[in-house]
This record gives structure tokens, C-alpha cells and sequence, in this order.
């Protein structure tokens, strides 16, 4: 608009007459519609050379409808989620849940954490996309259509926890760059596909094999075709599991576009960036993979402890595998107030990354006193359990509910936050929320 | 005598509905050729103004500041406002600044990292502009090792 007032400031040198000012806004209007033809145009323009390909038909483009990237960007209809979500970014999308909207065994994708590094590839074909596997340890170099993959190799179906490497960022003194994630960075959704075993298996894997590193069709901020957003993988024991999948289907129907439409490689109980979305290739290295954000200090937290706001250099950052134990407690919400004499029921999700969680416990005293609650095991490994418990108050007055899980190896949930690290990771201190008992 | 008063009249007259025409034409021409343009009449859904000013709020609009804050950004309103929104809001939004809270050194090195892997050009002199007001508007808030609950909003929970 600014631009356009440039344009238009000789409209405005002579005396302000009422028929001055009338052809003034004739003037006005005409370069107005001028202009935002032009901006239509060349947004247009520009999205072809952002998507790299030409948008087929673009000239019938009907007159009402605006691609994707030119909509008006209101998260909340574009990706169809609750109004609760709350927006951390909106270039790349950012956005993440509260702890009562996760409430769900299984999480609907209104209620699904979207964490993105690049642009939302446009003008996705789901009947052209291809899965290229290649690699120096492939045997050989692979494409696979999405209905080869169907109809080659056996569906599996998993409820799998996908929880960002940084959920719990905003925490941690001194702050930590980058978005800063509360609690809610995590998600447990239903996800159908083949199994990335069975597909390495066809293509032939050499011995040498360390890791495997996934390509996407995401776009750079920086609109450079030739960098990538995010590139991350998982060494071979990972990509071998039964649970890793090469999804497309998300809670029993197509994975929204959010989520990686139309394939998405998903690795549970991980740094949820290696799950990559808009999956278009997966490369069989025989070195650690170094993709776009597997370097320097992304996803990686120093190999050794080190004290608050220490410099630590990048090779001394040490690549993040399984997620810690963690828990939330989902009901109810917190700031809730009850009737002395009643009970209050909780009731969350517990999940330790590659591990099972035995234990779940919670205090309403701070942690001087403990009790366990009731914890089921896991619908299938690398999913999320369910806990819940009945709380008596001895007393009225303001209370917190700390919830604290223990993995099978022992290790529990902090009550403070855990080791600082540069990057501000694997925050996996206990949730708790506010009671008061009137 | 009489006879040239009344033709000068007349044509006094004529002329009077010529000019009249022609301004009212003019009028209706414009409102048709406006109205063709803008059928949503949209520049006049604005809060009324004097006509005098009636273009100023649309040149505004875009860096309108309203309680210290740049609307269109959400970034605060200091010195080297500008140059970090027209350095720092377009590869990425504003959202990604504001809620990041760090000191000079570390916005420093967010600028460095974001030169050699972002495709960030040299900021050349409006690189310590941008800086020092980063460090002034969004510098590290103190948080400890766990902070109070904070903005919890009661409710009545009937089970």
C-alpha cells in the first residue's frame, strides 16, 4: 500500500477541489486495482519459481481462489485446528497444543502440534509423488510411487508419540533460541503405512550401512531451491524397527497437509524431526547423515553435562536419540476449583521415548509426599499410556498436582528443570496445575 | 436595450444549466467509474475523516504504531524498529524475534548462524542498530531453575 501511495502522490499536488478530489480517487482506484492485479501476478510468479514447478492451469486459476500460500493466513482454518492451539510462529507455522486440549487416547489433528523449518510444499499430486531411495550403501537407486508402496509391502498401523526435540524450551535460564515451546509439542495420532525395513529390504542395503537421512519437499525460508529446510535421520537400528513407517495415512485418513502430505517417515518415541514430512527420498549413507539440521548444535545437546548458559562447541554436541520419560496430566484443566470433601479425578499420558514407562506417580504437596496412580501399558511400543488417578484435599486452600513418570530403567521426571543445554532440549520436567479447594 | 438584457440573460441561463450539467455529470461519471472500480465502496468503510486528510490513513496503515507497538509486527516501538523489520521479517515472522529473549552476544551469534546457513546478507551499518535494540526491547528475563504458575484462570470444576 505504502508503494502505491508513492505511485499515487501526484494525484494529490493541485488545489483540493471536490472534483479534484473525485478524480483523485478515480486515480486511486484504478492504480489500487492496477496494483493488486500486478501483486496477484507476480505472487503467482514467484510461487512458481518458490515450488519450482509451473502451476498447470494457472491462467484458468478461477477468478475467487487463491493458492494456498497467498490465502489469508488464518492457521486455525487453513490447518483446521481448535481455537485453543496457540500460534508461535506464522513463517515457518509454529504451533502448538495446551495440556487439557491433548486429553484424547488418541490425538485428532485439531489437537496436533505442527512444528514446521521450511515452507508448506504447494501443489502436491499424490498420484505422481515418488519415494526415491538412494544412498552410498543403497544397492541400488529406487523410486517407488505411493501406490507401489501399497500394493508391494504389507500396511501396518501404530499409535506412535511424536514430541519435539525443544517441547519445554520456553523454561529454560538462560533462554535458549528458537521457538519457545511450552508443554504442548506433543502428540500421539494413529499412523498407517509400510514399514521402512521392508522397503530398505527391497531396495538391498550394503553392510556398510550407518544411517539413513530423509529428503523432503518443503521450501527454505531463504527460497533458495537449492538448500534444504530440514533433512535429519536415524541410524540404522531405527530405521529398522518394526514401529518406523512410511506413513500415509494419519487417524485413518490422509495426513493433512500440516503433517506431511502425501508421505511422512515416522519415527516414535524420537525428536519428532526425524519424522520428516513431505517425504520424497531417503538416503542410505554409510557416514552419520549430515542433512540440514543433523550439524553443529541442532538436535544435539552437549556429550557432557555442562553448567547454565556454558559455551559449548559443536563437537562436543552429542545427537539426540530417544526422548526422555515425560508425562501431563490432560484433566482437568489447570486453574480449577472444587468443593472441599469432593474428589478430583486426573488423568493424562505418560511416554519415555524408546522405553515403556512402570511408573506413575503424583503429589499434591510439592513432591514431600508421593502416590502412585494407576498407569496402562501401552496400546503398542513407542505409544503413549494412559494414567489416572482420584485426588482427596486433607484441607481447603491452593494446591498444585505434580504428575512424575519413571521409565523401565528407573529414570523419572525431574521437579526442576533439567540440564541446561544451548539449545534448550529434552525439557522433561513434571507438569503440574493449579487446584483450589473452596 | 431591453431585447440584449434578455438575451444576455439567457444565455446567463443556458450557461448556469450548462455549468450545472457538466459538474453534475461529472459528478455521476465519477460515482459510476468509482463505483465500476470499488463496488465494495471500500475506501469509504474507514472511520469518516476530514477529506483533507482522508488519504493519510491508509499511507499509515501498514507501520501504524498503537501503544508502543508496531501493529503489523508486534514488534516494540524503539529505536531501529524499521531496520529490523525490513531486515528481519522476511525470510521469518516477527513472532520468531519477539519471543526469543537473549543477550548481545547470542543475538549476535543467532545473526552470524542465520548469515551462513540462511542465506542472511551482511547487515553492514544496521547490524548494530538491530542489535542494540534487540538487546534493549528483548533481553533475557530471569526464570530460575522452575517459575510460579502464572496466569492461571479459575473456574468451577462440577464433576
Amino acid at each position: 500500500m505504502v508503494i502505491f501511495i508513492d505511485h499515487c502522490n501526484y494525484c494529490y499536488t493541485g488545489i483540493r477541489q471536490k472534483i479534484i478530489f473525485l478524480i483523485d480517487i478515480i486515480c486511486y482506484s484504478l492504480e489500487y486495482m492496477k496494483r493488486r492485479n500486478f501483486v496477484k501476478k507476480a505472487a503467482l510468479a514467484s510461487m512458481i519459481s518458490l515450488v519450482g514447478i509451473d502451476i498447470v492451469f494457472g491462467s484458468s486459476i478461477p477468478e475467487g481462489y487463491q493458492p494456498l500460500a497467498l490465502q489469508d493466513p488464518d492457521p486455525f482454518k487453513l490447518f483446521d485446528l481448535d481455537k485453543g492451539m496457540v500460534v508461535l510462529n506464522d513463517k515457518p507455522w509454529n504451533i502448538e497444543a495446551q495440556a487439557h486440549l491433548l486429553d484424547d487416547k488418541i490425538t485428532p489433528n485439531k489437537h496436533m502440534f505442527i512444528r514446521n523449518n521450511g515452507l508448506i510444499p504447494e501443489n502436491i499430486d499424490a498420484n505422481t509423488w515418488s519415494l526415491t531411495i538412494d544412498g552410498e550403501s543403497a544397492q541400488e537407486v529406487k523410486s517407488y510411487s505411493i501406490s507401489e508402496l501399497k500394493s508391494k509391502f504389507q500396511e501396518y498401523t501404530y499409535h506412535l508419540t511424536l514430541e519435539c526435540g525443544g517441547n519445554g524450551r520456553s523454561e529454560f535460564d538462560p533462554p535458549a533460541k528458537g521457538n519457545q515451546w511450552t508443554i504442548g509439542a506433543v502428540s500421539c495420532a494413529t499412523w498407517t503405512g509400510v514399514r521402512l525395513k521392508d522397503v530398505l529390504e527391497d531396495v538391498g542395503i550394503k553392510e556398510n550401512a550407518v544411517y539413513i537421512g530423509y529428503h523432503a519437499a518443503d521450501i527454505h525460508l531463504s527460497l533458495d531451491p537449492k538448500k534444504e529446510p530440514i533433512s535429519r535421520g536415524v541410524p540404522m537400528i531405527k530405521a529398522l524397527q518394526d514401529e518406523t513407517l512410511i506413513a500415509y495415512k494419519m487417524n485413518g485418513a490422509d495426513i493433512p497437509l500440516a503433517h506431511g502430505y502425501p508421505l511422512r517417515l515416522v519415527a516414535g518415541g524420537w525428536p519428532a524431526s526425524v519424522s520428516g514430512k513431505w517425504l520424497n527420498g531417503i538416503s542410505v549413507r554409510n557416514i552419520v547423515h549430515d542433512g540440514t539440521k543433523m550439524t553443529g548444535t541442532a538436535y544435539r545437546v552437549p556429550c557432557n553435562p555442562v553448567g547454565p548458559g556454558e559455551k559449548v562447541k559443536d563437537e562436543e554436541m552429542c545427537i539426540i536419540e530417544s526422548m526422555p520419560v515425560k508425562s501431563l496430566i490432560t484433566y482437568p484443566k489447570t486453574g480449577a476449583t472444587i468443593r472441599e470433601g469432593t474428589k478430583l479425578s486426573i488423568r493424562g499420558h505418560a511416554w519415555a521415548g524408546e522405553l515403556e514407562v512402570s511408573k506413575m506417580e503424583y503429589s499434591i504437596d510439592f513432591g514431600s509426599s508421593w502416590d502412585d496412580c494407576g498407569i496402562e501399558l501401552p496400546s503398542n511400543r513407542l505409544a503413549w499410556q494412559h494414567f489416572s488417578a482420584a485426588i482427596s484435599f486433607p484441607k481447603k486452600g491452593y494446591y498444585e498436582v505434580w504428575a512424575r513418570a519413571t521409565d523401565a530403567q528407573g529414570l523419572s521426571q525431574p521437579m526442576l528443570l533439567p540440564g541446561w543445554n544451548p539449545k534448550g532440549y529434552l525439557n522433561n520436567a513434571c507438569h503440574r496445575i493449579a487446584i483450589k479447594v473452596v | 436595450m431591453e431585447e440584449g438584457l434578455k438575451f444576455k440573460q439567457q444565455v446567463k441561463h443556458i450557461y448556469r444549466a450548462l455549468a450545472t450539467f457538466v459538474v453534475l455529470s461529472a459528478v455521476i461519471t465519477s460515482t459510476i467509474i468509482y463505483v465500476m472500480t470499488d463496488p465494495t465502496l471500500s475506501l469509504f468503510k474507514k472511520t469518516p475523516l476530514e477529506s483533507d486528510y482522508v488519504m493519510s490513513p491508509m499511507e499509515v496503515d501498514d507501520d501504524r504504531i498503537e501503544n508502543g507497538i508496531h501493529v503489523r509486527t508486534g514488534l516494540i516501538e524503539a529505536e531501529g524498529l524499521m531496520e529490523v523489520v525490513y531486515n528481519c521479517t522476511n525470510c521469518h515472522s516477527s513472532k520468531l524475534v519477539i519471543q526469543n529473549r537473549m543477550n548481545k552476544e547470542n543475538w549476535m551469534a543467532t545473526i552470524r548462524w542465520m548469515q551462513e546457513t540462511q542465506n542472511l546478507a551482511d547487515l553492514g551499518l544496521n547490524e548494530e542498530i538491530i542489535v542494540n535494540y534487540l538487546v534493549s526491547n528483548y533481553p533475557p528475563v530471569k526464570k530460575g531453575r522452575r517459575t510460579l504458575l502464572s496466569s492461571i484462570e479459575w473456574y468451577n470444576l462440577e464433576d
